[in-house]
């Protein structure tokens, strides 16, 4: 691995002090802003645009292309008729999911800044727990997993409820939004699995700490950029 | 005497350098990466040039029978893009590349690889955007490429796939590049090299970073929408589904507007780095110059519907980007005072790269005047789609961006080669330059104004529109001359050329204090800085007597003057007023000194200087990647599947090839 190549003999210190990967990482993130900043928006603009259905929050009649945000259309042909797709319950597990995937990501992050102070996390079965870099990583990269199970079945039930990418506005900006969000976590998930495998085959410790701080950041502004589109597109109506 | 002009001193070949087609492929030098951009985006250059010359053909008369209108669509739109995004940017990511690491005292950029695959991205981006003219639909939906005419609706050929996907390609090149160099500045800076010592054009290049960083996702967006409008039958711009045309407007000009200060600021930059060597005189003004340069990026953000006041947007808006607009003007009009009162009272030289240089300062005015006009909604509603607008913004980009760029080549070249460009050569090329430009593009005002509209492929005679389009004709005619005549010296003098030593024209910066070419380490000794003007410092203190200084002073003579390491001694180094060129006579620094005895360099083995090692996964990471994105084209083949295939066959190879870039240490352990 290209760890801290900075620190190396021969190379003058850094100006800030800080790793280069830190800095660089930093700037991905401000730029990475701007890109689901553009994604978000367009989905606002675009919300309650559509001329058909289905719609994220409202029951949508196909036949008369009614519309009620109550609750079923009176006298719509059962076939026609649909209920809002946002399944929130749902959404709030996987929300939960990848919030806990964060906690996992702490924890793994300390794991490995402490691998050399054995006995860290306490006493017993709890600090040996703590103290397993392997664990709170292959964790982390499960729970990311897991949202995108959830995802995958979202999806999956939107489009047999008659939503794809191409049906509406809704469809598009919510399936590109939460698509460009689900690829970001697909990649994260992969760089965790990369650091377990590191971990396994030679142990990651206090100096590797940088390599799982990167990550870090990256997971959890992942998490937060879904903290976000959670609240506007499925919470506020 | 200390003062003997010591030959330029070159790295010899048992240094790093290796020469050779692999040693190009695998480099990760970023002087080498940077030649590599300046003699991709020269080509470039040529090209775009040459579909300019095409349009002013088919323009010179009326009613042109050069080209049909759908050709002359596909001429424009490839001009412009080709231009801006083949040209302008990666010219500028040339000197980004030479200067940064130079300018601030570091040995390389901070992430030497990623540096090589933003070049190859480019390069292959460049590419795979050209093939379009091979199999007979280049782009032609404009370089703004607006919806609804660029949906399949409306356009159902390969035009705007090319276009769509070859500008994401770029974009990934100028992403990686400005996380890039925002970190090696950031965090690569020599020891005192504060921010507020900083060359400005490290500081302009660093504001130009952000610039992209932020602005690059927002167009990767907005083609990401019309991609899958186009591949995948989304709705984003579709209007019968309720889409709306001005989100891309909106989508594109908030990146489009900051784009043109990405494209601007690098030439600012490098005209602020020319006007105080060829003056003798510290910049007037330095921290306005890097407070102005903030400013205008930040208004820059906030700009972007003055480009739509044609759609009808409000009173309101109308008003609220007219007057942000304007507001741009109080900073760049700073910077051109600045710039005035930097060569007031000096001792000018009157070099090409200075011409270049006055003539950037003298015609961005011409421009930024009659951007400032179409601040103005009312007025802008008659000059927005005339040629009054392509007068304006040729006025910026060619006598504004390129007039600086040239400076640059014209004061860098020694420093990228070790060669002196011929200055006859360079008269020649500027004054053509100079008056071709001026003579094509200032008639535009006129016929602008006189109705004729952008983007006509032809035009009846007696509209009053003959003699200003004939005069641009012509104009252009001239323009190609000095193009050849200053690609003729550029070529030339990388073997004829003048030795041009370490610091041929007396300049007060880093870069100018090691040989040229630079040795692949730059610096032997990493510098300690004391104040802006470390050269000055060292070889005229008087030059720098009002510009601040660290209270240990003495700290300065860490670095290297002509050749020699200056101990405290070198104080007594003088480099008198006035540069070698045209005047060796009377300068110790230069070719005419006393006969060069070439000594070969050290090399950073020797120095035990940790240097990265060549790579060839860049190059292969680009390669995979561009086709991946290439493959996407097929599916409007009617061939869905193997576009699924390659795109994964490509994702694959990709993905491989990046594990084995980061699972390749950067350097051989110690």
């Amino acid at each position: 691995m290209s760890t801290s190549a900075v620190a190396h003999a021969g190379h003058p210190p850094t100006t800030t002090g800080l790793d280069h990967r830190k800095i660089a990482i930093w700037a991905f993130i401000g730029s990475e802003c701007m890109l689901f900043a553009s994604l978000i928006s367009t989905y606002l603009i675009y919300k309650g645009r559509s001329r058909v259905g289905p719609f994220p929050h409202e029951w949508w009649c196909q036949t008369t292309n009614a519309t009620s945000a109550t609750g079923p259309i009176a006298g719509c042909p059962a076939g026609a008729l649909f209920k809002p797709i946002l399944n929130i319950p749902v959404t709030s597990q996987s929300t939960f999911v990848l919030l806990m995937s964060s906690l996992a990501m702490v924890l793994a992050l300390a794991a490995v800044e402490n691998k050399d102070k054995p006995g860290w996390a306490g006493p017993g079965f709890g600090g040996r727990l703590l103290e397993s870099s392997k664990l709170w990583l292959l964790s982390t990269a499960l729970l990311g997993a897991g949202f995108l199970c959830y995802q995958a079945y979202e999806f999956t039930s939107f489009v047999h409820e008659g939503l794809t990418i191409k049906t509406n506005l809704f469809g598009s900006s919510f399936f590109t939004l939460t698509g460009f969000h689900g690829a970001h976590v697909t990649a994260g998930v992969l760089w965790l699995l990369t650091l377990l495998a590191i971990d396994v085959k030679r142990g990651l410790g206090p100096r590797d700490a940088l390599l799982v701080d990167i990550s870090a950041l990256y997971w959890h502004f992942v998490d937060v950029v879904w903290i976000a589109i959670f609240t506007l597109v499925y919470l506020i109506r | 005497m200390a003062t003997t002009a010591t030959a330029p001193t070159y790295a010899g070949a048992e240094s790093h350098a290796e020469s050779g087609l692999w040693s190009w492929l695998s480099t990760v030098d970023h002087k080498r990466i940077a030649a590599l951009y300046l003699g991709t985006s020269l080509f470039w250059f040529l090209v775009g040039g040459l579909e300019a010359s095409i349009i002013r053909l088919q323009l010179a008369l009326p009613n042109g029978n050069v080209v049909s209108a759908e050709r002359f669509n596909e001429l424009f739109t490839m001009h412009g893009t080709t231009m801006i995004f083949l040209v302008v940017m990666p010219l500028s990511a040339a000197f980004f590349n030479l200067l940064i690491p130079l300018q601030i005292g570091a040995r390389d950029v901070a992430f030497p690889r990623l540096n090589a695959f933003s070049y190859w991205v480019y390069l292959f981006g460049s590419i795979f955007l050209n093939v379009s003219w091979f199999v007979g639909s280049a782009p032609d939906g404009g370089w703004f490429g607006y919806t609804p005419l660029t949906t399949l609706a409306y356009s159902k050929n390969l035009n705007i796939d090319f276009w769509v996907l070859g500008l994401q390609i770029l974009g990934v090149s100028s992403l990686a590049a400005g996380f890039n160099f925002i970190t090696t500045i950031v965090n690569m800076r020599a020891p005192g090299m504060y921010f507020m010592r900083m060359p400005i054009f490290t500081w302009m290049s660093f504001i130009v970073q952000f610039l992209i960083v932020l602005a690059f996702p927002v167009i990767t967006i907005a083609l990401v929408f019309l991609q899958f409008d186009r591949f995948f039958g989304t709705n984003f711009y579709e209007i019968a589904q309720g889409g709306d045309p001005l989100l891309w407007q909106h989508l594109f000009w908030i990146f489009g507007h900051p784009e043109v200060y990405i494209l601007i600021l690098p030439a600012f930059g490098l005209v602020s780095e020319i006007l105080p060597t060829f003056s003798r005189k510290p910049l007037f003004g330095y921290p306005v110059m890097v407070y102005s340069g903030m400013l205008i990026a930040f208004l820059g953000f906030g700009v972007w519907a003055h480009h739509m006041f044609a759609v009808g947007m409000g009173p309101i808006a109308d008003t609220v980007f007219g007057v942000t607009t304007m507001l741009i003007a109080i900073p760049t009009g700073v910077k051109i005072f600045n710039w005035i009162f930097t060569m007031w009272g000096g001792v000018l030289r009157f070099t090409t790269a200075m011409k270049f240089a006055i003539t950037l300062v003298a015609l961005f005015v011409v421009g930024g005047i009659s951007g400032v006009m179409h601040a103005s909604p009312p007025a802008d509603l008659q000059q927005t789609d005339t040629y009054f607008i392509v007068a304006h913004f040729h006025y910026v980009l060619v006598a504004g961006s390129m007039m600086g760029l040239f400076a640059g080549v014209y004061y860098y070249y020694p420093k990228f080669t070790g060669r002196m460009l011929d200055e006859k050569l360079g008269s020649w090329h500027f004054w053509l330059f100079f008056i071709g430009v001026n003579l094509t593009f200032f008639p535009m005002h006129f016929s602008g104004l006189y109705g004729m509209p952008r983007r006509i492929y032809r035009y009846d005679a007696g509209q009053g529109w003959e003699s200003f389009n004939l005069t641009s004709s012509i104009g252009m005619g001239i323009q190609i001359i000095a193009t050849v005549i200053g690609f003729w010296n550029f070529w030339r003098s990388r073997k004829n050329g003048d030795i041009a030593g370490n610091d041929p024209w007396g300049a007060p910066t880093l870069e100018w204090s090691i040989p040229s070419p630079p040795p692949d380490y730059n610096f032997a000794k990493v510098p300690k800085v004391t104040s802006r003007y470390p050269l000055w410092d060292v070889k005229s203190p008087a030059l720098t007597s009002e510009v601040p200084h660290s209270p240990t002073g003495e700290e300065r003579v860490d670095i290297d003057v002509g050749g020699q390491h200056a101990g405290r001694v070198s104080r007594a180094i003088g480099n008198p007023p006035g540069g070698p060129v045209g005047a060796s006579r009377e300068v110790p620094f230069g070719p005419s000194g006393p006969a060069p005895t070439p000594r070969r360099l050290p090399t950073a083995k020797e120095l035990g200087i940790p240097m990265p090692n060549p790579s060839i996964k860049p190059f292969f990471v680009a390669l995979f990647m561009t086709l991946m994105f290439a493959s996407l084209i097929a599916i409007h083949k009617d061939k869905t599947q193997l576009a699924v295939v390659l795109v994964m066959l490509f994702a694959g190879a990709l993905t491989a090839s990046l594990y084995g870039w980061l699972l390749t240490p950067l350097e051989d352990e110690h």
